[in-house]
């Protein structure tokens, strides 16, 4: 129980401090914007519409993908100005709950996103979803979550690295490939309404159980990753 | 000074045993086992696919047991930890250098016998995979700042040794290609007349492979002792300076 309020309040302040900026979320949304742009412009989806629904699911999480990347370097780096990163390890509150606050305000950010990018993503794409659409209420935070509690951690582990922009994609992008691939099908099964539902619940099952592992591993290991030295 | 005459003997020793059993793999892959029926001779590359296959998967674990090893005794044992972050980078170097070699012989083995190079199948996406874990690995510990490598690079074996098995049952759901296997209880077994070929192959390439991560080792040793010497001296360079 006290373990959560430690996570709420890393949480709010995260919070706090992006509304009072508002950088990561208006950099992303930029830049998920743009990449629909450029995405429409190299493969004309007006032209031709079941193509369009069968590349748009993995066109939305690469997007997503490279736009929480952006976000994610600038959430750590808030922490190193004025060494409040040597304050937090000094704290003595468990160093997981600076790690969960973060990943979910990440999350958040991620999530907002996603609520602005998806009209926009079937106004240019002249989406129809063929199938279950409340399916992707349970598919896109589950692959957010994939994405951002990776990220965050390892946006923590390079936060000392020389040119860091340069690493995090370097070490996530592999690691996250197979959550890629569940995500990318689970949402394309959604969208072109071809896939047998059985393979659908089996690419969701996997894709949680793959966030299952991740988020213990992460909490795990964090502590060592602050306190490397 | 003796001991190090002596491990160096050994080394002789044993990489002339290596080059023995791989001359003798060589003449048993190239010339003494049966051709087989369909495929005819491009099949002998099997005979080396095999062996750098099953040791590139082998590898990858002694990289988790050193980097798990480095993790217990970071703070317990420095002096030990050292030892084992060394095998560590020895081990995961050795292991994007087999698996390329594996990815190599298959792909000169698939364009002839499947007519392409490559093919988004379950088990060359997973090497693949493994490959690109191992080599981010590598870089990670290029780009990580001094007196971390040894705790970052250790993290990220534990995530990639997590990510192999996840892979692998992902992409196993998405699409399989690559023939069956042709051990164990599924396979068909192969002609008796070929599994020396398989066998001397394996040995040679074991021993090659336990030749390269031991030389590594060492070097990466004397990296870290160089280090410390380095240290020391500034340590003492700054503590005879008159204040």
């Amino acid at each position: 129980m006290k373990y959560l309020g430690y996570v709420f309040e890393h949480l709010r302040k995260d919070l706090r401090l992006e509304w009072r900026s508002r950088d990561a979320i208006n950099g992303m949304l930029f830049f998920v914007l743009l990449m629909v742009v450029v995405f429409s412009i190299a493969f004309d989806p007006a032209g031709y519409p079941s193509v369009t629904r069968q590349i748009s699911g993995g066109i939305l999480w690469v997007g997503l993908l490279f736009a929480s990347m952006t976000a994610l370097n600038q959430s750590w780096s808030r922490e190193q100005r004025n060494q409040v990163l040597e304050a937090q390890r000094m704290a003595p509150s468990p160093a997981s709950a600076l790690f969960v606050g973060k990943a979910l305000a990440n999350m958040l950010f991620v999530l907002a996103v996603e609520a602005v990018l998806a009209p926009i993503f079937v106004v240019f794409f002249n989406l129809h979803v063929l199938g279950n659409a409340k399916l992707l209420a349970l598919i896109l935070p589950l692959g957010t979550w994939a994405l951002v509690v990776n990220g965050t951690f390892f946006a923590a582990l390079g936060l000392r690295a020389r040119n860091r922009e340069l690493l995090l994609p370097l070490i996530l992008l592999p690691l996250s490939l197979p959550a890629v691939l569940m995500m990318v099908q689970a949402t394309t099964g959604v969208l072109t309404g071809e896939l047998d539902p059985i393979y659908l619940r089996s690419w969701i099952t996997q894709l949680a159980g793959y966030d299952l592992i991740y988020t213990v591993v992460c909490v795990l290991l964090f502590e060592t990753v602050l306190n490397a030295e | 000074m003796a001991r190090s005459s002596t491990l160096r003997t050994v080394a002789w020793l044993w990489l002339a045993a290596t080059v023995a059993v791989l001359v003798v793999g060589f003449r048993q892959a190239i010339f003494l086992a049966p051709m087989e029926e369909t495929m005819g001779n491009l099949q002998r590359i099997f005979y080396y696919h095999l062996a750098h296959a099953i040791l590139g998967l082998i590898f990858p674990y002694i990289n988790l047991a050193a980097s798990l090893a480095f993790l217990y005794w970071r703070r317990r044992d420095p002096l030990k930890a050292l030892t084992a972050d060394a095998l560590a980078v020895a081990s995961a170097e050795i292991t994007v250098l087999f698996v390329g070699i594996t990815l190599a012989t298959g792909m000169l083995w698939g364009k002839p016998a499947w007519g392409i190079w490559w093919t988004w199948d379950a088990r060359l996406t997973t090497e693949l995979i493994l490959w690109l874990l191992y080599i981010s690995y590598l870089m990670l510990r290029r780009f990580s700042p001094t007196g971390q490598t040894g705790v970052l690079s250790a993290v990220l074996a534990v995530f990639a040794a997590i990510d192999i098995p996840i892979v692998y049952m992902s992409i196993q759901w998405w699409r399989t290609q690559h023939p069956a296997p042709v051990f164990g209880p599924e396979g068909g077994g192969i002609d008796p007349a070929m599994v020396p070929a398989v066998l001397w192959n394996l040995a040679g390439w074991a021993m090659w492979g336990i030749f390269l991560i031991a030389l590594r080792f060492a070097v990466e040793r004397r990296h870290q002792i160089a280090e410390q010497d380095a240290a020391l001296l500034a340590l003492e360079a700054s503590l005879e300076t008159p204040q």
